[in-house]
């Protein structure tokens, strides 16, 4: 059992470029951070670096807390299993046939590779209806032969998945214990097991995903735990799911596609805890890394979540996740100007290798990083994270007066400033689309930027969209690694139900959710991970009669009846439209369940005395910055140097290991009592 | 000489534009009903000229032959108010669905909305969609036999929907009790005035941020900008007279194959496209109107030159020629509901004559037919059920890789719905749902797979119609690459699968209970000549059971 009391909790993020660990000893009240290049080939040697160099006694670790990234990188890089897939006869192709779709509106060069190729997608003899009626039986014969024929071809791993199972899933899972018998791993699942869900290709595509990772991320987490044992750590992984809660390492093997999108959802999930700890419970947080910009919003302190996502074209995943708006607007953005002669940022980017034209590594092209080095938001000299060495600010200089300022017809500043005011209203349009189009009023959220490049612009962001002000967290760049230690434990069940309002039955209902909490509980139990208290909550995925598209309703807590569900119902529906529908029959898709295991909590007022190793003067210095068309001389203040109270007025820059703040002109930047800075207009 | 407008500005104001029109789209495939909206997103936003109707910005992930009809749609309006003296007021929206003046057909419903700045009309702000059942002869308004528009559904001029806020409920109860499904259209008629709400909340907003003169200097730059970068494409052509003839299977009254022909002019920047030689206007619903003509040929250009920003700037770096007797000019009241097919194969000949111009920048042809499938009867319980879909087909060879498998149209970003949700939603199974192996066109780079889909009817009885082409004529390869298979569609009669007589448009079948279906669809056009593809190419075909006898196949495509 995982006991937190007066023991270590470590949270590990690995990302792209760095992995992170957030130490906290609860004996001693202290935390740390270790900041560590990331080990692309292998993530554990990582870790172990990062271990080594921390300054913590590794035996009383009681959790230790994982965000990974190896399930996504095996998905982009095509490096998961061989995988087999057995189904219905007639409908081998639905992984193939997807939704006709195509990848791009304009331009018909699409490509699709399946994840499991058709020679190991095998049919058999069975049938289903969508009432749950057999038509067809499994026979135990024909599943063995291409069970066998799957070995023969060297699957590693195997999925059943029937047409109308989330209706009846007796030959699923009938089939699926004959492959048991026969398999010689653990690697055997069923659709219905997956996701009992309506909807044949986002439960196929789902469930072939899951086997696709399962025999990469089983042997990672077992290779990790023997290294962490040399360590003398011998409590169990828990590992952050898409959702945001934790998960047993059992799980985490069992159904790896609920951990796709781990490092981010930890990312939003420790934001969310900084902001709720300092008060805040609407927030918008964005996180900028090298390539991307990513984009959450928390309402009344929960996560906005998302049913689907796809991670590449056709690569759909059907389970509850952290909505993360996605767009090519990072550090390592490109700036180019176009055939018809408009500025773009990305979606083209040069990462971390070579990376900007400033890393002196190759790349020719400008990049955000590069023009925030050319405007002096950037010190060349102590670039963020090790190993980079100093900034070549000429080489920044000439990517930008050839590929932008010459075709624009603009001198270097003009252009350098251009690239930033063009890439904040790429990033304003993302925060945009999960506020404003979402029916959210931005004045009433708090912008909380994390990752390395965030705090550069979050004043620049605040103003294009009209959000009260920026919360910067003390630790930004290592925010992800501590949503590892303060995430809850979180389990999502969903099953489908397909029925009038009307005659919802709600004896029937009740039924389900006690089969699911039962379900889920047993999950939990096997998963040997303790809980404070324990929360369940149900939803409902309804619509109209003729809509295809559903919207969840989260039910009242208790004594519920069809009346208050549909009260209930047309809420969200005239939140989400600002109309209801009078006359026409709602009808209810699915049943969710939602179980969250509450953690303990933790102080933020620790961050004022951690402990981190640091290369930084103590004097304050000055430095030229391009600000509102002109080179101003600004105070650059270091971070760990500011205390509670300490008011800084823009335009300033405050510098830290892990990422550089920039206050904007006609700003201030307030240092509060969770180590916090907060940005607001004068 | 124009002022420009400052670089940040321009780019900035560009997203902020997209991104208002990107909203209202996926707000109504959100809120529609009918799942051709929903899913297969036949539907288009955007805002356009306050005195030319020209298209100012368009929604990214609507139906793409809306982008150049909504421009056309908007005008008819504008020009219909001034010979009615008619002044829109703030807060009115027009409804029509004139298939002729307003391009495509009469399912799509266009909703037209001023937006007043300082007193004046800014612009205008329409939402087109794609209803379920607006009356006609056959559910779903595809009816293959039509000779006039008045046997397709019902249609409807511009009318004042909503006056001044207050929503006319009159035309509603009209508009309701002239479909099948009175429900749906409700529920798709409110989704469509909430978008438009939302364009005008979201306009305001934008025109509190950004001075409305300097939008209007935006709008005006980025069609410039489109202008310079279709003539820069066009001038990088070789100057030449380039040709191209394909043929519809027939006009579903009448067995004669009908051919659309193209002949490019490229002189320079200049780019004449001149269809006199394709057949005349015809008896059956396969005519189109002249504007939906040249949205046809925007799409086609633009999936070309894919990085043109999409306003009217592109069309006018273009001519066109198109006599008045055209299959393809169009006027009431010739029956246009088909007129899907029409423009797919409008598609396809600028593919494949572009190709003798420029093989580097074409793809062999798409499966080119929609397939609207409609099978509907009564439940036991006595209530209706209307099942209606478009199916997919294979993608082109193109000179990086092969065609895609099971792709949408190139007119639309249509999604097919969900196999399991139709099986729940309507009384029917599929028995098959799959690739249809050598369909694709041989080639260097072979064509994308067609599909089989075969659906049993669980009730007692079901009338059918289908509305295809490409039964006769192959989707054609380019550069020497072969053409795809042709479309099939069975359905069982007497224990036998038979073909009806004009293959795939096919009217007045009835279905008994337990009796199927089979609709094969064409793969896509092949690209280059198949002697130089890869042997490793050639294996993993084999393999895979993309093909699975290359003798066969050859005779396939001869």
């Amino acid at each position: 059992m995982t006991e937190l009391s007066a023991q270590t909790a470590i949270g590990i993020d690995v990302g792209g470029t760095y992995t992170d660990l957030f130490l906290y000893d609860a004996k001693n009240c202290e935390c740390s951070v270790v900041k560590v290049v990331t080990d692309h080939a292998a993530q554990a040697n990582g870790i172990e670096v990062g271990l080594k160099n921390c300054n913590v006694q590794l035996n009383n670790v009681g959790t230790i807390v994982h965000g990974t990234t190896v399930g996504t990188n095996a998905l982009l890089q095509r490096t998961g299993a061989r995988v087999g897939l057995i189904t219905t006869k007639g409908f081998g192709d639905v992984l193939e046939m997807r939704r006709r779709d195509r990848p791009q509106t304009w331009g018909l060069w699409g490509r699709f590779d399946p994840i499991i190729p058709r020679h190991r997608r095998l049919e058999v003899e069975e049938r289903t209806l969508s009432d749950g009626k057999v038509i067809q039986p499994v026979h135990e014969d024909e599943i063995k032969e291409a069970g066998q024929r799957l070995l023969d071809m060297g699957a590693e791993s195997v999925v059943v998945f029937f047409i109308n199972s989330y209706a009846n899933q007796q030959n699923e899972t009938y089939a699926g214990d004959i492959l048991r018998e026969i398999w010689p791993n653990e690697y055997v699942s069923t659709s219905s097991e997956i996701l009992p869900e309506i909807r044949e290709y986002e439960r196929a595509s789902t469930s072939a995903i899951n086997a696709y990772l399962q025999p990469i991320l089983g042997p990672y987490l077992t290779d990790l735990g023997d290294r962490l044992h040399r360590h003398h750590i011998d409590t169990q992984i828990l590992v952050v799911q898409s959702n945001g809660g934790l998960t047993s390492t059992r799980m985490a093997c069992r159904e790896p596609v609920r951990t796709t999108l781990s490092g981010p959802a930890a990312g939003v999930i420790g934001a969310a805890y900084i902001a709720h700890q300092s008060g805040y419970d609407n927030v918008i947080t964005c996180d900028m890394g090298g390539t991307s910009f990513d984009v959450s919003l928390i309402a009344d302190g929960s996560a906005s979540m998302v049913a689907e996502t796809a991670i590449d074209f056709g690569m759909v995943t059907r389970s509850p996740m952290i909505e993360i708006v996605t767009i090519g607007a990072g550090g390592g953005s490109i700036a180019n100007v176009d055939a018809g002669g408009i500025l773009e940022i990305g979606p083209e980017s040069a990462g971390s290798e070579p990376g900007p034209a400033c890393y002196g590594k190759g790349n020719g092209t400008p990049t955000v990083t590069d023009a925030n080095l050319v405007l002096g938001r950037i010190n060349p000299l102590t670039p963020i994270g090790m190993g980079i060495g100093q900034l070549d600010l000429d080489a920044a200089k000439r990517a930008i007066v050839s590929h932008i300022a010459k075709p624009l017809g603009l001198d270097l500043m003009a252009a350098a400033d251009a690239i930033i005011r063009v890439a904040n209203s790429k990033m304003a349009g993302a925060i945009r689309l999960v506020s404003i189009e979402r029916g959210y009023q931005p004045e009433a959220f708090v912008l909380m930027p994390f990752g390395g490049g965030g705090a550069l612009h979050a004043g620049a962001l605040i103003k294009d969209v009209g959000l009260s002000k920026a919360v910067i967290p003390r630790y930004p760049g290592a925010t992800s690694a501590f949503g590892c230690v303060v995430a809850d434990i979180r389990l999502d069940r969903v099953k489908t139900i397909n029925t009038l309002l009307k005659h919802l039955d709600i004896n029937r209902l009740n039924e389900e959710s006690e089969r699911l909490h039962l379900d889920g509980m047993r999950n939990l139990e096997a998963s040997q991970l303790s809980v404070k208290e324990l929360t369940v909550y149900l939803e409902l995925d309804m619509n109209y009669v003729g809509q295809t598209h559903t919207i969840t309703v989260q039910l009242p807590q208790n004594l519920v009846s069809v009346g208050l569900i549909r009260k209930a119902f047309e809420q969200t529906y005239r939140r989400i439209y600002s109309d209801v529908l009078e006359g026409i029959p709602v009808r209810v898709l699915n049943m969710r369940m939602v179980m969250i295991g509450k953690r303990p909590e933790f102080d933020l007022s620790l961050f004022l005395n951690a402990k981190v190793e640091s290369t930084q003067t103590k004097t304050i210095k000055q430095r030229d910055v391009w600000v509102e068309g002109e080179w101003q001389s600004v105070r650059v203040y270091q971070r760990n140097q500011l205390n509670a109270g300490t008011v800084i007025v823009g335009p300033a820059l405050i510098e830290q290991n892990d990422a550089t703040v920039f206050v904007d002109d006609k700003l201030t930047g307030t240092a509060d009592t969770f180590g916090n800075l907060t940005l607001e207009l004068q | 000489m124009r002022i420009q407008v400052d670089p940040t500005t321009l780019a900035v104001l560009k997203g902020r534009l997209e991104q208002l029109a990107d909203e209202m789209d996926a707000n109504l495939f959100r809120s529609a009903f009918n799942p051709i909206i929903a899913e297969a997103r036949d539907a288009s936003h955007g805002l356009y000229h306050p005195a030319t109707g020209e298209t100012l910005i368009q929604g990214k992930n609507g139906l793409p032959i809306f982008v150049g009809t909504m421009a056309f749609a908007v005008k008819y309006l504008i020009d219909h108010l001034i010979q009615n003296d008619v002044t829109i007021q703030d807060g009115d929206v027009y409804l029509f669905n004139d298939p002729y003046d307003g391009g495509t057909h009469l399912s799509d419903f266009k909703l037209v909305r001023p937006y007043f700045s300082d007193g004046r009309i800014f612009c205008f702000i329409a939402s087109v969609a794609h209803w379920h059942d607006v009356g006609g002869n056959v559910p779903g308004n595809y009816n293959p036999a039509a000779t006039e528009c008045h046997q397709e559904a019902v249609l409807i001029p511009p009318v004042l929907l909503i006056n001044r806020g207050i929503v006319n409920q009159d035309i509603v109860s009209i508009l309701q009790a002239n479909s099948r499904l009175p429900t749906s259209l409700i529920g798709d008629l409110k989704a469509q005035i909430g978008a438009l709400e939302l364009g005008c909340n979201r306009m305001a907003q934008l025109l509190k941020d950004f001075d409305p003169g300097l939008v209007w200097q935006v709008c005006g730059q980025l069609k410039t900008i489109a202008e310079s970068m279709m003539r820069e494409h066009v001038s990088r052509l070789p100057n030449g007279f380039y040709s191209a003839e394909d043929w519809l299977d027939n006009d579903g009254t009448t067995a004669s194959p009908l051919m659309v022909a193209v002949d490019l002019t490229i002189s320079d920047a200049n780019l004449v496209l001149d269809f006199s030689r394709t057949a005349l206007q015809c008896s059956g619903p396969i005519n189109v109107s002249k504007s939906t003509t040249i949205a046809a040929c925007y799409v086609g250009l633009k999936h070309l030159f894919k990085d043109v920003p999409a306003n009217s700037g592109v069309l006018s770096a273009i001519d066109f020629i198109i006599p008045d007797d055209s299959l393809l000019a169009a006027t009431a009241p010739k029956p246009v509901g088909g007129y899907t097919e029409t423009i797919l194969r409008i598609i396809d000949v600028i593919f494949v004559a572009m190709s003798k111009a420029d093989p580097a920048i074409v793809n062999g042809c798409a499966y080119g037919t929609i397939n609207a499938l409609s099978m509907s009867g009564y439940r036991q319980s006595g209530e209706r059920w209307v099942l209606f879909s478009f199916f997919g087909g294979g993608h082109g060879g193109h000179p990086e890789g092969d065609g895609l498998n099971h792709g949408n149209a190139p007119i639309s970003m249509a999604t097919i719905p969900p196999l399991e949700i139709l099986e729940a939603a309507y009384p029917i199974y599929f028995s098959k749902w799959a690739l249809r192996p050598n369909s694709g066109g041989q080639g260097r780079y072979r064509g994308g797979l067609g599909a089989i889909y075969e659906i049993v009817l669980l009730e007692e009885h079901a009338d059918v119609f289908l509305f295809g082409d490409r039964s006769r004529f192959g989707p054609p390869g380019v550069c020497g690459g072969g053409s795809g298979m042709v479309n099939s569609f069975l359905y069982e009669h007497d224990g036998n699968m038979i073909a009806p007589p004009l293959l795939s448009k096919a009217t007045g079948i009835r279905l008994k209970k337990g009796q199927r279906v089979r609709l094969e669809t064409p793969g896509g056009g092949g690209y280059g000549d198949s002697a130089e593809r890869k042997e490793q190419d050639i294996a993993n075909d084999i393999l895979e059971g993309y093909v699975t006898d290359r003798l066969d196949v050859e005779s396939i495509h001869d």
